[in-house]
């Protein structure tokens, strides 16, 4: 029992970092139709900058919001330079420039700031709290996990609903002629549409950081996590992305604890939850459109 | 199906004219130099064309391979694998119009298949070399199949992402069953020792040394031709042109009774088995089958060796792969001579993989083959033209 609540706990918190790189991945889809695979390489050189300031003295908080400042740039310039020229050309060009930008950014980090593994601090403890006798593997770090990535919903939603610019992001995405028609600027609105999605990707990418190790390559597999719980959502749907990123999260959690020497099949498990999900209901578990672009 | 046909998000106009959008895959729209008409030397049956630069080509790499120091000799061989892989690559990305970042993980299975059969008890021999080259296409075939039955409905994004999970998560399979695989050390190879009539043939050639390095190349080199020859023939038959019109025009192609998802299918297993062979003589040429070996900087590249080339042409992802083998050497030493580490200058080679891929996306989505090709083409159609306007009238 107690083994089930651990698994349960950790598959909750890692589910939430999920569904927070999901959420990325689907702003942006939703915006502009492009996959960013480059999603993990600029969140991996974000936090690589946090981790810098950190070295040089400075506390976490600074390092965090000098990182997710830096996503929000990034973000915003790789979609006006890199981006904009191949947007609503053939779609598999759109992935190529993407990957492109996988590789390049992570080679880059690892030029600069070399490929060994650093450890990444995090401002809370990691032994968990005590109910009675035993130890539950609820940390003070996963709370904090927890709690930032639902705040962060909670902003994303506030300004998608309550704002102006939100509202013509909103337009921009859902049909761009009327609203480049009604006065939206939407070239903006995409820019800043990525750099939004590179601020929550940033934040996650931080997130699964903390307390543990960081080398060029370590948001690999969270691109394909981010990705499955995007699919299991229906890449289109923000709440599809937080419900299929918890979803995936509990059920590699519990891939991990229960098999023996489960860790070395997380990642096959993703792939075999990825294609069942596309095979048998290529819209996602919430669907709502009737049809699909694919 | 049905799904796919929905239109493309409402674009702003003004921002499509000046691009238009411009297919990636013009290399392989480009006719065959028989169909273009005009003089040519070649033989008009493709088959006997094929033949005769089939064996050019073979004469040109025996030269090539005799001439060149032992080391240069191994980098071929690393050319050999590479350029069989992005040959299949090429084939469905360039045909078909479907995107793998699975391939590296598809040549993980030729290379583990070959590995294991190369491991035998102290004194028995093991399979001859070629049985066990085919035997690692028909085990990458079968992946490849399953694979490719989950990625006929998928396009695009989708595409990419599902091939994405599987190169980041096959390799997870060999850590998983140490027992057989090896986990993350990976299996040693055991390179077979060259045979008889191939040292007598190399002393009849040019007398020099024939060694295991040498002997691999060799065996690197049969199999790229004989791939490339098959892939050639293909391209230009009933079945690539099936796949450029399921890849071009999904609507049309099933009208004209063409069952698009059977189509994707084969091409999927093609370009599999053609991995499936990469992965064996890899194996072969580095002597070890490890997890690390099949990352997803490997896929990434052999995407980078047939974008750069061209989409859909053969000599475009030699080209390209001629890029994968001779690039990271001098550009670590630049890096080394910029005071680089080794390990940091080891990474400028991916580095200008993902430039390559965005820069070439952007300015020339054809490829350096498909560019040429194209602006031959201009060149000739203008020419023609002039020639047309000075005669008539």
């Amino acid at each position: 029992m107690q083994q089930f609540v651990n698994v349960t706990l950790s598959g909750l918190t890692q589910g939430m970092i999920y569904a927070a790189f999901a959420l990325a991945l689907v702003l942006i889809w939703r915006s502009t139709r492009i996959v960013n695979f480059a999603q993990g390489s600029m969140a991996a050189a974000t936090a690589f900058i946090a981790l810098a300031l950190i070295n040089a003295g400075q506390s976490y908080w600074v390092a965090l919001i000098v990182a997710l400042a830096s996503g929000f740039i990034l973000g915003a310039v790789v979609e006006r330079v890199i981006v904009r020229p191949v947007e609503g050309g053939p779609e598999l060009n759109a992935v190529i420039v993407t990957l492109g930008l996988f590789v390049a950014i992570q080679a880059l980090i690892a030029i600069i700031f070399g490929s060994s593994f650093q450890s990444f601090p995090t401002p809370f403890g990691v032994r968990g709290f005590t109910i009675g006798d035993t130890t539950i593997l609820l940390t003070p770090t996963s709370v904090y996990i927890i709690v930032s990535v639902l705040i962060t919903m909670a902003l994303l939603v506030a300004l998608f609903r309550f704002t102006r610019v939100g509202l013509a992001m909103r337009a921009s995405a859902f049909g761009q002629e009327v609203a480049r028609l009604l006065g939206v600027r939407v070239g903006r609105m995409l820019t800043l549409g990525w750099a939004l999605a590179a601020v929550v990707g940033s934040l996650s990418g931080l997130l699964i950081a903390g307390g543990g190790f960081i080398y060029p390559a370590y948001m690999d597999s969270l691109i394909v996590f981010g990705f499955v719980a995007a699919v299991l959502g229906g890449l289109d749907s923000p709440v599809g992305a937080i419900v299929g990123g918890l979803i995936l999260g509990l059920a590699l959690s519990y891939v991990s604890g229960y098999v023996e020497r489960g860790s070395a099949l997380v990642n096959v498990s993703a792939l075999v939850i990825l294609m069942v999900v596309l095979l048998v209901r290529p819209g996602g578990l919430f669907a709502s459109s009737t049809a699909r672009r694919a | 199906m049905s799904e796919s046909q929905t239109p493309a998000p409402d674009r702003p106009a003004g921002e499509l004219i000046e691009e238009a959008p411009v297919t990636a895959t013009a290399a392989a729209n480009v006719p065959s130099a028989q169909a273009t008409g005009g003089r040519s030397f070649l033989p008009k049956s493709t088959l006997l064309r094929h033949l005769l630069v089939l064996v050019l080509c073979a004469v040109g790499a025996v030269i090539l391979l005799e001439i060149t120091d032992p080391f240069t000799n191994s980098q071929l061989a690393s050319l050999t694998y590479y350029a069989i892989a992005a040959g299949g690559l090429t084939v469905l990305t360039g045909l078909n119009g479907q995107i793998s970042l699975g391939h590296g993980a598809l040549m993980a299975v030729g290379a583990y298949t070959t590995a294991l059969f190369l491991q035998t008890e102290r004194g028995e021999e093991p399979l001859p070399l070629p049985l066990i080259l085919l035997i690692s296409v028909v085990t990458a075939t079968v992946v490849g199949a399953l694979v490719g039955v989950a990625a006929a409905r998928l396009h695009g994004p989708y595409l990419a992402g599902a091939t994405l999970a599987l190169a980041v998560g096959l390799p997870g399979l060999a850590v998983y069953f140490q027992g057989t695989f090896g986990g993350d050390q990976g299996l040693r190879v055991r390179a077979p020792q060259p045979p008889d009539a191939f040292t007598s043939f190399i002393d009849f050639v040019s007398g020099n040394a024939a060694t295991g390095t040498k002997w691999l190349a060799y065996v690197g080199t049969i199999c790229l031709l004989i791939t490339y020859f098959l892939l050639a023939n293909l391209m230009r038959s009933r079945i690539g042109r099936t796949w450029r019109a399921v890849r071009d025009q999904e609507v049309a192609a099933e009208l004209a009774g063409i069952n698009l998802g059977a189509w994707r299918v084969l091409a999927f297993v093609v370009s599999a088995a053609a991995a499936g062979l990469a992965g064996g003589v890899l194996a072969l040429v580095v002597r070890l089958a490890a997890p690390s070996g099949f990352s997803l900087v490997l896929s990434l590249s052999l995407l980078t060796a047939i974008v750069l080339g061209g989409l859909g042409s053969l000599l475009g992802a030699l080209l390209g792969s001629a890029l994968l083998v001779f690039l990271p050497p001098f550009v670590t030493d630049l890096g080394g001579s910029f005071g680089l580490d080794n390990t940091k200058a080891a990474q400028i080679a991916p580095f200008v993989y993902g430039v390559v891929l965005i820069v070439a996306m952007i300015f020339a989505p054809a490829g350096f083959v498909g560019t040429v090709r194209l602006r031959w083409m201009t060149y000739r159609a203008k020419r023609a033209a002039a020639g047309r306007a000075t005669n008539g009238g």
